[in-house]
C-alpha cells in the first residue's frame, strides 16, 4: 500500500494533473471570498464590455486631490487617442491619390502621418475622379484635425441644488491627473462583461464550481450503477449475467447522447435543476463501466483465493466486498475519474444544444459557452466571453485525464517502466 | 499396509463417493467434455492419489467434488448421502466437512487480507466466533507449531510476505484448525522447492495419522503417488483409466497409458550415455526386463 502510494507520488503525470487540478479547486473556493457578489448579478447596460479596468467618471470628478503631472509624451498621446483609425485610412486614401507612394504612408505613426498631410494638403486641389461630396469630406477633415491640437480647459458646471444657477465647478486642465486610489468606485473586471452585463469571471469562478460538482454527481452515480452492475453480472454469472448483459447491451447501443438529449428534454426547461441534468448524465454514462467491471471480476471470480474465500464459509457479500471490490479498487478509481471529466463535456455539450440546467438559477461552464454562442460573440470579437471558458474545460479535462493516465503507470503492470 | 486397507473397505461405506460424474464446459460445437462418467469411491482414512497428465480434468474433478464448479451429470455422494449443497447453508455445512489446498500458494491468498484474519476465519467457521481471545490464540499458537511455524513472527504480516513453503505451511494450518473430514490437494507441492516439498508431504501424512483425514493428493508425480497413497486413480482426458490399490496400479498396470506413465516415470537405474564419435548425447533406459 505504501509503495503503491509513494509509486503514485512520483508519478510526474498524475502530479502534474493532481496540481492543476487542485489549483482550479484552490481558485474556485479563494476567489468568492476576495471577491465575493452574485455571479448573476448585470453590472454592465449593454452586452460584451471588453475586459479592464472600470473609472467611475462621475466619482473622479469629485476625487479629493488633483494632481498635476507633467509627462512627457501625455499630449501626443491624447492627440493619438483623438485621432480616429477611420480618420486615418481617409488621410492616407487621400495622399495615395494625390501622388504619394503608399509604402512611405505609416498610419499608425501619428506625428509622421499629420505632418505629410499638412505638407501636402491644400483645400483648393481639386483631384481628378473624386466626386464633390467627398471633396467637402475631405475639406471637413481638414478642420477636424486643426482642433486636435485644442487644449483649452474643460469646465465643469453644476446646477446650484438650492437657487437652480449654473455654477463652476471645477476647471480642469489637460496636466491635471487624479489617483486611481482616491476614486470612489473603480471596478476591475478582467475578462470584461457577458451578453448581459455580467462579470465574466466571477461567472467562470462560479461555473466551474458547479460543472465540477456535477461532474462529481453524475460521475459517482455512472460508476456506481457501472460497479454494481459489473459486480453482480460478473461474480454471480449464469442467468442473471444473461440478463444483465442484455441490458447492458442494449445501453451500448442506443448512443448516450442521443438518449440523454431526449432525456433532458422531456424533462423541460422548468424542472431542470443543475442536479436533474447531472443525475441523467449519470444515469446514462455507466455502460462501459458496468462492462469493463464485470470482464474484470470475471476474471477474478475463478483465482484461488476466492475459492478459498468460499471454503471459509464467507458470504456473497462478504466475498465481493472483501475479495473481488480491493483488486478492481485501482481500476474503478482510474474509471471514477474518467467518469467525471466525461459528465463535464457531457453537460458543457448539452448546455451548448440549449438541453443544460435552468438558465435563471445557476451558471455551468456550458452554459456560459450556449450564451456567447446566442448573442454571437465570436462575431462581435467578444473572445473573453468563450475562450476562457473553452480553456477552463480543457484543464479540467486535462488534469483528469492526465491523473487518470499517472494512476494507471502505476497500476498496470504491463505499463509500468 | 495399504493393501489392508482398501480390502477392509468393502463392507464400510465410503465418505465420498461418485457415480457417472460429469462436467461439460459449453455447448454445441465449442463442448469440451472436461471430466468424463467419472465413478469413485473414497473410504475414511485413505490417502488416494489422481495421476494424470495437465488437462486430463484432475482439477475439474476437484472442484467439483468442493463443490465450486457443477456439475453436469452424475451424483456425488458425502458420507453415505446423496450430496445436497443447494443453499448457502448446507454448502457452509458441507465446507466443514471437505476442504481444499490449492496448487499456487502465492495466489491463493487474498493480499489484503492479513495471515491472523485468515486462520480466524477458520476458527469462526468452526463456530468458535465467541470463544474468549485467549482460547483462540493458543488454537492458533498450536496450529502454527503443527507447521512448525511461529505465530510470534506472522502476526500482522501479509501471506505474501511468506515464502512459497511457509505460504503452504501455513495452508495446512488452516487445515489443522478446521479438520475436515476429506482434503483434497491439488499439487501442493508442485510450486515449491524440494526440501518443502518433503516437509508438506510429511505435515499432510501427520494429518491424516492423527485426524483419521481422508486425504485425496492430485498430481502428475505417479512415483510420488506411489510413494505416498493407498489407492491410485488415474485419469486420461477425463476418463478414469485405472482405479485400485497402489501396488496393484504401479507393479501389474492394465491399461496403455498406465504403462506409459509408469515407463515416463525417471528410474534411478537409467544412465546417461554420451556417445562420442555421433556427437549428441542419446538416452539409453537400463531397463532389467529388456
Amino acid at each position: 500500500m505504501k509503495t503503491t502510494l509513494r509509486q503514485v507520488l512520483r508519478s510526474p503525470r498524475f502530479m502534474i494533473g493532481f496540481c492543476t487540478f487542485f489549483l482550479l479547486l484552490v481558485i474556485i473556493f479563494s476567489y468568492p471570498i476576495f471577491n465575493p457578489g452574485d455571479p448573476l448579478e448585470m453590472i454592465g447596460l449593454g452586452t460584451f464590455f471588453k475586459p479592464g479596468t472600470y473609472v467611475s467618471l462621475y466619482d473622479s470628478v469629485d476625487a479629493p486631490r488633483i494632481y498635476t503631472l507633467k509627462l512627457a509624451d501625455s499630449a501626443a498621446n491624447r492627440i493619438a487617442a483623438k485621432l480616429l483609425p477611420q480618420d486615418r485610412v481617409d488621410m492616407k486614401d487621400w495622399l495615395v491619390l494625390y501622388g504619394i507612394d503608399e509604402e512611405t504612408i505609416d498610419i499608425e505613426d501619428t506625428r509622421a502621418l499629420l505632418e505629410l498631410w499638412w505638407r501636402n494638403y491644400d483645400p483648393d486641389l481639386r483631384i481628378d475622379g473624386m466626386i464633390r461630396a467627398r471633396h467637402n469630406a475631405y475639406v471637413r477633415l481638414d478642420r477636424k484635425l486643426n482642433g486636435l491640437f485644442n487644449s483649452e480647459d474643460l469646465t465643469i458646471l453644476r446646477p446650484n441644488p438650492e437657487t437652480g444657477e449654473i455654477e463652476e465647478l471645477l476647471v480642469v486642465k489637460d496636466s491635471d491627473y487624479v489617483n486611481l486610489q482616491d476614486v470612489v468606485n473603480v471596478r476591475v473586471l478582467p475578462l470584461g462583461t457577458d451578453n448581459f452585463g455580467r462579470d465574466v469571471l466571477r461567472q467562470l469562478v462560479s461555473a466551474t464550481a458547479t460543472s465540477l460538482l456535477m461532474g462529481l454527481i453524475a460521475g459517482t452515480i455512472a460508476t456506481f450503477i457501472g460497479l454494481l452492475l459489473g459486480l453482480i453480472s460478473g461474480y454471480v454469472g449464469g442467468w442473471v449475467d444473461d440478463f444483465l448483459m442484455f441490458f447492458i447491451n442494449l445501453f451500448t447501443v442506443i448512443p448516450g447522447f442521443i438518449l440523454l438529449i431526449l432525456i433532458s428534454y422531456s424533462i423541460g426547461q422548468e424542472e431542470r435543476s443543475a442536479t436533474t441534468v447531472a443525475i441523467v448524465i449519470g444515469l446514462t454514462a455507466w455502460v462501459w463501466t458496468a462492462r469493463s467491471v464485470r470482464s474484470q471480476v470475471i476474471s477474478l471470480r475463478n483465482r484461488d483465493h476466492v475459492n478459498l474465500s468460499k471454503l471459509s464459509g464467507h458470504s456473497l457479500p462478504r466475498i465481493i466486498l472483501t475479495d473481488i471490490l480491493p483488486y478492481i479498487a485501482s481500476y474503478v478509481v482510474m474509471a471514477f475519474i474518467l467518469q467525471i471529466s466525461t459528465a463535464i463535456l457531457a453537460e458543457a455539450s448539452l448546455s451548448m444544444l440549449g438541453l443544460g440546467p435552468k438558465t435563471t438559477e445557476i451558471f455551468t461552464l456550458g452554459l456560459m459557452m450556449n450564451w456567447a454562442m446566442k448573442y454571437t460573440a465570436h462575431l462581435n470579437g467578444a473572445w473573453w466571453a468563450y475562450y476562457p471558458v473553452i480553456l477552463t474545460i480543457a484543464l479540467i479535462s486535462f488534469s483528469l485525464n492526465l491523473m487518470n493516465t499517472g494512476l494507471d503507470q502505476v497500476f498496470n503492470p504491463q505499463l509500468r517502466s | 499396509m495399504s493393501e489392508q486397507i482398501v480390502n477392509n473397505n468393502t463392507d464400510r461405506t465410503p465418505c465420498m463417493s461418485g457415480t457417472g460424474v460429469t462436467k461439460i464446459f459449453g455447448a454445441g460445437a465449442n463442448k469440451t467434455v472436461a471430466v468424463d462418467h467419472v465413478d469413485f469411491a473414497f473410504y475414511p482414512g485413505e490417502l488416494i492419489s489422481i495421476v494424470g497428465e495437465s488437462g486430463s480434468g484432475k482439477t475439474t474433478l476437484i472442484k467439483m467434488l468442493l463443490g465450486l464448479t457443477s456439475v453436469t451429470d452424475g451424483d456425488i455422494f458425502f458420507m453415505g448421502n446423496k450430496r445436497d449443497i443447494r443453499t448457502r447453508k448446507q454448502k457452509k455445512e458441507y465446507w466443514k466437512g471437505i476442504q481444499a489446498i490449492f496448487q499456487d500458494p502465492f495466489s491463493a491468498y487474498n493480499i489484503f487480507n492479513k495471515i491472523d484474519t485468515v486462520l480466524l476465519d477458520c476458527i469462526n467457521m468452526r463456530g468458535g466466533r465467541k470463544l474468549p481471545k485467549e482460547e483462540k490464540l493458543r488454537m492458533i499458537t498450536e496450529a502454527c507449531e503443527f507447521v512448525n511455524l511461529k505465530y510470534a513472527e506472522l502476526t500482522n504480516k501479509y501471506p505474501f510476505e511468506l515464502s512459497g513453503g511457509q505460504m503452504q505451511r501455513l495452508m495446512i494450518a488452516r487445515i489443522f484448525l478446521l479438520r475436515p473430514k476429506i482434503l483434497l490437494a491439488d499439487e501442493p507441492t508442485s510450486m515449491i522447492d524440494a526440501c518443502s516439498r518433503a516437509t508438506i508431504l510429511d505435515m499432510l501424512m501427520k494429518l491424516r495419522e492423527e485426524e483419521g483425514m481422508t486425504i485425496v493428493f492430485i498430481t502428475h508425480d505417479l512415483g510420488l503417488a506411489y510413494y505416498v497413497s493407498d489407492k491410485l486413480l488415474i485419469m486420461e482426458k477425463g476418463k478414469i483409466v485405472e482405479q485400485g490399490a497402489a501396488d496393484q496400479v504401479i507393479l501389474n498396470p492394465q491399461h496403455r497409458y498406465t504403462k506409459q506413465l509408469l515407463a515416463d516415470v525417471p528410474k534411478l537405474t537409467e544412465t546417461w550415455h554420451l556417445d562420442d564419435e555421433a556427437g549428441p548425447a542419446t538416452f539409453i533406459r537400463a531397463n532389467p526386463n529388456a
